[in-house]
């Protein structure tokens, strides 16, 4: 079981708390209904999924309830870091070579 | 409808007959007991940093802004659940809706008496019989006195309130609270060992 | 007397606490604080199992949890039968009764060791290679005869009554292992005051210095000192001792896993305590003590009773006082086994011979065995034992070919050197590093917060254990937080140390024989498996493994890895580092299913969730049915009514006069705040802002790829307030999905949302009598039709506490949803339930809800439903807001491909034969007669019996299927093909009359 630092519980809680919600940093276009077939295909449908580096939602669900924004590894699954909803993608990650 | 009206002007006083869930149960095992405890006045708060003031005001107690705490005063306590969240539990039969009806700052209050039961676990092995479900680390240091969060019990969320060294409330929904209750007192057989 | 074999004034336990004790039926006495294994050994039984593929006869190879040949059914009552217990963990009781396993009629003729002669046949691979066609007779006839031969014990085959617990607990530090690193670096982070947790798998802590006898530490014997250590850090408050407890997985983020075995070694265990304990810990930081495993020799028929390793020998003898035989001979490549000569020689047995295969070693342990009169052959090799049911010779010949000599002997005591056990560093995902002058693996690089100390990292000598245990204690305390520590560190004063070893076959089993000399005891692998597997192309040592199946055992390999890998790079003329280690999973020893599912069993399995009215239907004699973890009422049968007349009389009764309905399990959430009624017109299709309070609206809420996601009735409160009801199974996700776009897409709006599910009982009053039924009971509420219009809302009071009272209809009657405060619900019910019984009412469960829905063509979302449909193909286009700009699902459902023609749409299905009920799932195609695989159009979603409509109903997804109005369509079915006819919706009064009926 992963132990995940909750940005808003400024502290780490056990994973059995926690639901993972997918990739992060995706836009939700504020003027969805004109998009193309193509942009809504990219933003719906299209996901990186890399080795390596991922941004991903998490949700504290049975603890502060918020949605987050976590850094992980998906080589070694350890979390480089986790930051509130609506924060930008951080430009310097703790630890990790570019 | 004038046959209605007359009827029901005369019930003035609750005439159904409150019949709460797993009333009066408890068990008992060695350094611990779990007991039902009676009803409560409960309120979902929600609110944004800048009506905490007011809320407090209005509540009696102080809004806790800590991570993992609450505050207590008179008989009401004021759990942090989340940056915008609090449960409130009155156990002094005040209500707290009213209290904050009257206020004019941005917020939300919902009415969850009857949504929650609470459970209370007591005695040197409450912490151990907590944690033959909670993932979290309840020694003293980390959940102390006062403590409380939303986590989980075995296989369904509680809200756990230390109330005291060797003790905790745990609060969950109504439905669930044959399984907590059973959960806790399975734990409890095991719970001095 | 516990045992012709036990050396009185030899090893630890009392002779005074006899424990009696049965084996394959006969009876036996063994002393308290025995094993299984080692009460057998006093009373001179070796025999004690059949091996798993050659049904050959085996004894006990080890002391401890590696064991791979002493396997035994252990039999409490007829519902407690354990297979697979290992007779060397197994603690003796008074009573016990153990079965050997995997021999028929006996142990000592066996039928099935046929196998043994015919075991060309059955070589590596075998199974592959044999059992490939026809295959149909895997499962039918391979399979369970395999299984029959092959077995591992006999599972019990009654529910087990045992209990188990579990316990989730956090430390600063975890020592793994309580041999004296383990207890020495417990030692040193107890004493900085963190909290330590110290396992160790044993019943009493030591680890080696059980046999070590030349162990002196603090001035005292060895063992002595672990057991006052120990009793020392069982007193301190910050400290958590944990004997006969293995940690069997090593988890992220230094999770590990271990169970307690609680009560398996008492005689009769009380009712509460639970025979095993699961420990989840979350540590900071973990030191590793797992110490090293003894292996053994790879010859000839090494295998037979008797043949055991050296070290075992000596734990038998210096802990149990059991001496495995009475002229001994000894095989060995390192010096270990010297120890275990002197040790038996001491006490009085006859050590016939040290024979070992190296060509000129030194030093004290062989100059002492010497000075014993004790012979010693150098450079020889034991090429065969002899004996069957039990060694009885062992024949020697020079390593490099020679003349042969037989010495008789009746166990042979063998060590080709110590593995460290690296197996939780290697699930800890730490990577191993092959010590080339050691030849063995030790821990590399660390993947965790943890740190390998003693024998398991291959430091070799105790002094040399404890300071580096020690110091890595304290610092492992230090890193997870503490001060300094105050303790004083173990002083080693004697102890013993070993020299290397040999990895792989000995001269006597290869490298061209096809004697059966083995490498894995459990599984049966010899030394010729494993070339054979390099012969026929293996070159991974993970094929290899997988193809002889070697290490792949319950025992993991521990005995068997290394000599398998060194087989298998010798054959293949590579380094053993570059064929590399097969990685080490969980468990480490088997774990329990009880232990895993721990509470989670009975009532605990998953919660039954019942509502405030549940105890009313239950008296009532209602039938529930599971909707997700709720129970709800189903039918309410009388007088022996069967569920179809129970529910015919409830959908009858429902429009004749009125119905009760418990729909407490619908989802609620409060949408609070000034911005409510704008996150509505997001959330859902509809539009909400102009809604006026006190007012109702059939709201749908959609993915953002446009199908169909949840649906309910939502009332306004108040301008600031939404009461929104959700289907009952998509409560919480609902909730899940609306929060998600709250905080994540929304943020800016002043609105909340908290679940109120549980905080209303909801009681449905449906039929042409409910207002009658209601309204004397109503305080503060309107209830005519022009203040209480039907999709209308209000609060106040009903039998003197708060309502919410909806007027609203699923069953297309005039209608009344009742919500009161759930404490309340079941006496409102009631209250309703006497006020209902003036004017004819029935309650009603969910079977006649979902009919009464149909005959009006009432959709639920899936059922009729199954995320593949949008509102248009369910015709409830009407409730899509046209002048919005967004909502969750605006793009999405116009996709090319959700605007196409021919989509399935929903709707109504009449078979042509009105008593014919439909099967939902049932396919529909347009020709019956067509070839198969025919084209099929669409499929039944909802078919009921109407008794109020006279037949049969049935709602369907039919391609194009508004177009079809009229049409006849066909649904083959196993007895015949079904004429049905598309219809609307609606079948039961279509102008919607009765909702102020």
């Amino acid at each position: 079981m992963l132990l995940i630092r909750c940005p808003y519980c400024e502290e780490e809680r056990p994973e059995l708390e926690f639901r993972n919600a997918g990739e992060a940093h995706i836009a939700r276009s504020a003027n969805i209904a004109g998009e193309s077939d193509d942009d809504f295909e990219k933003f719906f449908f299209i996901r990186s999924n890399p080795k390596g580096i991922i941004y991903e939602r998490w949700r504290h669900m049975h603890g502060c309830a918020r949605f987050f924004n976590a850094v992980r590894d998906t080589v070694t699954d350890k979390f480089v870091m986790t930051y509130k909803a609506g924060e930008p993608k951080p430009s310097k990650l703790p630890g990790v070579a570019k | 409808m004038a046959k209605a009206a007359a009827k029901t002007a005369t019930a003035t006083s609750p005439s159904a007959e409150r019949r709460p869930a797993l009333a009066g149960r408890s068990t008992s095992a060695t350094g611990v007991k779990v007991e039902v405890l009676p009803p409560a006045e409960r309120m979902s708060l929600r609110a944004p940093e800048a009506s905490l003031a007011a809320l407090s005001k209005a509540l009696g107690v102080t809004l806790p802004k800590q991570p993992k705490t609450s505050a207590s005063k008179a008989g009401r306590t004021a759990l942090w659940l989340g940056p915008d969240e609090w449960l409130v539990i009155d156990e002094a039969g005040k209500d707290p809706l009213a209290d904050c009806a009257k206020v004019s700052a941005l917020h939300s209050s919902v009415g969850i008496s009857h949504r929650n039961v609470a459970i209370a676990v007591a005695g040197p092995a409450a912490e151990a019989t907590v944690n033959s479900g909670c993932p979290q680390d309840l020694s003293l240091a980390a959940f102390p006195v006062g403590a409380a969060s939303r986590t989980i019990l075995g296989k369904v969320e509680i809200v756990l309130l230390r109330t005291a060294e060797d003790a905790f409330r745990v609060e969950c929904w109504r439905s669930f609270s044959d399984y907590v209750f059973t959960f806790l007192s399975e734990g409890a057989r095991d719970a001095a060992g | 007397m516990s045992g012709a074999l036990r050396i009185s004034g030899a090893g630890r336990l009392s002779q005074a606490k006899t424990a009696r004790f049965s084996f394959d039926g006969q009876s036996y006495a063994g002393i308290e604080g025995d094993t299984l294994a080692s009460a057998l050994l006093a009373n001179g039984v070796h025999l004690v199992g059949r091996s798993f593929k050659y049904h050959r006869p085996r004894g006990i190879l080890s002391a401890g949890a590696e064991e791979p040949n002493a396997l035994v059914q252990i039999v409490r009552d007829d519902a407690r039968k354990t297979p697979n217990v290992r007779a060397t963990v197994q603690e003796l009781y008074d009573g016990l009764a153990a079965n050997s396993q995997n021999r028929w009629p006996s142990l000592s003729f066996d039928v099935g060791a046929v196998n043994d002669l015919a075991s060309p046949m059955f070589s590596a691979g075998f199974y592959y290679k044999t059992f490939m066609w026809p295959k149909a007779a895997w499962k039918s006839l391979y399979e369970p005869k395999i299984r029959e031969a092959a077995g591992l014990g006999v599972s019990p085959d009654r529910p087990d009554p045992d209990h188990y617990s579990s316990r989730y607990a956090h430390c600063d530090v975890l020592v793994l292992g309580g041999g004296a690193a383990g207890i020495a670096a417990a030692l040193a982070a107890a004493e900085t005051g963190v909290r330590v947790i110290l396992a160790d798998e044993q019943a009493q802590f030591g680890g080696s210095l059980r046999f070590e006898s030349g162990a002196r530490i603090d001035g005292q014997d060895g063992f002595a000192w672990a057991q006052a250590a120990i009793a020392r850090l069982s007193a301190m408050s910050n400290v958590r001792v944990l004997p006969r407890t293995t940690a069997f997985g090593y988890y992220a983020q230094n999770f590990v896993g271990l169970v307690e075995r609680v009560s398996d070694h008492l005689k009769a265990p009380g009712h509460d305590l639970p025979r095993e304990r699961l420990w989840q810990v979350r540590a900071k930081r973990v030191v590793l003590a797992s110490g090293a495993i003894e292996r053994h020799m790879v010859f000839a028929n090494n295998d037979r009773p008797g043949v055991m390793l050296a070290g075992a020998a000596r734990t038998f003898l210096n802990h149990y006082g059991v001496a495995v035989g009475r002229n001994v001979g000894v095989y060995t490549a390192n010096d270990s086994a010297y120890a275990a000569a002197i040790d038996l020689k001491k006490a009085g047995v006859n050590v016939a011979t040290i024979v070992d295969l190296r060509d000129n070693p030194t030093g004290p342990v062989i100059d002492e065995a010497r000075a014993l009169g004790i012979e010693i052959n150098f450079g020889r090799a034991v090429i065969r034992a002899g004996g069957k049911l039990r060694v009885s010779s062992m024949t020697v010949q020079p390593k490099n070919g020679g003349g042969e000599r037989t010495i008789p002997v009746d166990a042979i005591l063998m060590s080709a050197g110590w593995t460290p056990s690296v197996h939780l560093f290697s699930q800890s995902r730490g990577k191993v590093a092959f010590n080339d002058e050691t030849k063995r693996f030790v821990p590399g690089t660390y993947a965790q917060d943890c740190v390998s100390v003693g024998a398991c990292n291959g430091t070799d000598g105790l002094s040399a254990s404890v300071d580096e245990a020690y110091a890595s204690g304290a610092k492992a305390a230090k890193d997870a937080g503490a001060k300094a520590a105050k303790g004083a560190k173990p002083k080693v004063d004697a102890s013993e140390s070993w020299s290397r070893g040999m990895l792989g076959a000995a001269p006597g089993a290869g490298p061209d024989t096809t004697v059966k000399a083995f490498v894995d005891f459990q599984n049966d692998v010899t030394a010729k498996d494993i070339r054979q597997a390099v012969h026929e192309g293996m070159r991974s040592i993970e094929h290899v493994k997988r193809f002889t199946t070697n290490g792949m055992a319950t025992d993991q390999g521990k005995t068997s890895n290394m000599h398998g890998l060194a087989i298998a790079a010798e054959t293949l003329g590579k380094p053993i580092p570059e064929v590399g280690l097969t990685t080490f999973r969980a468990p480490y020893t088997p774990v329990t299913f009880g232990s895993i599912v721990s509470h989670a069993r009975g009532p605990l399995f998953d919660p039954t969730r019942k509502t405030a009215i549940h105890p009313w239907a239950e008296r009532q004699g209602a039938v529930f049915e599971d909707v997700g973890q709720w129970k709800r009422a189903w039918y309410f049968p009388r007088g022996g009514e069967d569920m179809h007349a129970a529910v015919d009389r409830e959908c009858v009764g429902v429009r004749t006069n009125a119905g009760l309905f418990d729909a407490s399990t619908l989802g609620k959430i409060e949408v609070v705040g000034p911005d409510a009624a704008k996150f509505m017109e997001l959330l859902y299709t509809n539009p909400w802002e102009k809604l006026e309070p006190g007012r109702c609206r059939y709201g749908i809420m959609l993915r953002e790829d446009g199908f169909i996601y949840d649906d309910g009735v939502v009332g306004r409160l108040a301008p600031d307030r939404f009461h929104v009801t959700t289907t009952t199974g998509g409560a919480p996700r609902v909730m899940n999905h609306m929060e998600d776009y709250l905080q994540t897409e929304f943020p800016h709006l002043n609105v909340w949302l908290t679940s109120i599910t549980e905080q209303w009982a909801v009681i449905a009053v449906q039929g042409p009598k409910s207002r009658d039924i209601i309204a004397p009971l109503v305080e503060g509420i309107d209830m005519s039709d022009g203040a209480l219009p039907h999709m209308s809302v209000r609060e106040g009071k009903i039998c003197g506490v708060p309502t919410r009272l909806f007027r609203m209809s699923f069953t297309g009657e005039r209608g009344f949803e009742v919500n009161v405060p759930a404490d309340y619900g079941q006496a409102v019910w009631e209250a309703l339930w006497a006020e209902g019984q003036k004017h004819g009412a029935t309650a009603y469960g969910t079977e006649a809800m979902h009919v009464l829905r149909a005959e009006k063509g009432y959709i639920i979302v899936g059922q009729d439903t199954d995320g593949t449909v949008t509102p248009d193909d369910a015709g409830l286009d009407w409730a899509v807001g046209k002048k919005k700009t967004d909502f969750v699902g605006i793009r999405g459902m116009k996709r090319p491909d959700l605007v196409a023609k021919g989509r399935k749409q929903l709707v109504g299905l009449k078979t042509k034969d009105p008593k014919v009920v439909l099967e939902e799932g049932a396919q529909i195609v347009e020709d019956p007669k067509q070839a198969i695989p025919m084209k099929m159009i669409g499929h039944v979603t909802s078919s009921y019996w109407s008794q109020n409509c006279g037949r049969s109903i049935a709602l369907a997804l039919v391609a194009g299927g508004r177009d079809r109005m009229g049409d006849t369509l066909y649904v083959p079915m196993p007895n015949g093909v079904i004429e049905v006819e598309v219809t609307g919706m609606v079948f039961f009064d279509e102008t919607g009359g009765r909702l102020n009926g």
